[in-house]
């Protein structure tokens, strides 16, 4: 699964050493960048963002593909919802 | 063949039963869901619940209306947003002010001291600092840029003198019947 998170995205957006409320604000600037369909793998280091990542997920329907974690940093793969 | 009728009922009625439950949830999950604040606190310490609360909820697609009332208006007055400040009197919480040696806790009377409100207004701004806590004003730009309405008080403003044009822009006059109208409809309403 690491091999595969970080092979297949379209653009990369970093939060690390950024507390709530920024990656999850970060991450909804970035998708309205890119077209439905498209990907973006977000890393962060704060613990919150695993559940928070998920819950926006939720909230805006757009796919959270996989989740990985190396060490401090946490990684996730989002693809923008049709 | 009254017992196969009977089956053959209960499994259609169990069917569309579970149809209708389905369809009901998918609407209730792709409903805009709607977060109404009331921020009634001027303080630093207090500022930032209320939009970091409100500048996440834009970012997942919610409606926003922040009510900005009593000292929560510094917040959304362009002279005061950037003074806002935190007191360490009658705040128990408040750290040490050298977090290397945490033993050493200044007494709360001694926060009656001129430049004592100052100092720990400093000290808060560069704990934010150092976590990378964006300024209130991008949290409110985002809020704002989302979609969100921030509502101010009128009557705060008539009771403290406050008029339109020392507001920062894009802010919304209005009285308690009108958030309350917005309110009525939120997913959560909180009290700040």
């Amino acid at each position: 699964m690491s091999a595969a998170i970080q092979t297949q995205y379209d653009i990369f957006l970093d939060s690390k050493n950024l507390l709530c409320p920024m990656p999850i604000i970060k991450l909804s600037q970035a998708i309205k960048k890119i077209d439905a369909g498209q990907t973006i793998l977000t890393e962060t280091t704060d613990p919150g963002s695993q559940y928070d990542i998920a819950a926006w997920s939720r909230q805006t329907g757009n796919e959270l593909l996989a989740t990985e974690q190396d060490g401090k940093v946490f990684r996730f793969l989002i693809r923008k919802k049709a | 063949m009254d017992a196969e009728i009977q089956k053959y009922i209960d499994e259609r009625v169990e069917k569309r039963v579970a149809e209708i439950l389905a369809q009901r949830e998918h609407a209730e999950n792709s409903r805009t869901k709607r977060l109404a604040l009331v921020a009634s606190k001027g303080s630093l310490d207090m500022a930032y619940p209320p939009l970091i609360l409100a500048s996440t909820a834009v970012s997942l697609g919610w409606e926003v209306g922040v009510f900005f009332t009593f000292y929560g208006l510094d917040i959304v007055n362009k002279t005061k947003l950037h003074k806002l400040q935190v007191a360490p009197i009658g705040n128990p919480a408040m750290p040490p002010p050298i977090s290397a040696v945490p033993s050493f806790q200044v007494p709360n009377l001694i926060g009656v001291l001129p430049g004592m409100t100052p100092m720990a207004t400093a000290m808060m701004k560069s704990w934010f600092n150092r976590a990378n806590i964006p300024p209130l004003q991008d949290l409110i730009d985002v809020t704002r840029e989302g979609g969100g309405h921030l509502y101010a008080c009128t009557t705060t403003m008539g009771v403290m003198g406050v008029n339109e044009e020392n507001l920062i822009e894009g802010v919304e006059c209005r009285g308690a019947a009108a958030f309350l109208e917005f309110a009525a409809y939120a997913d959560v309403a909180l009290f700040i």
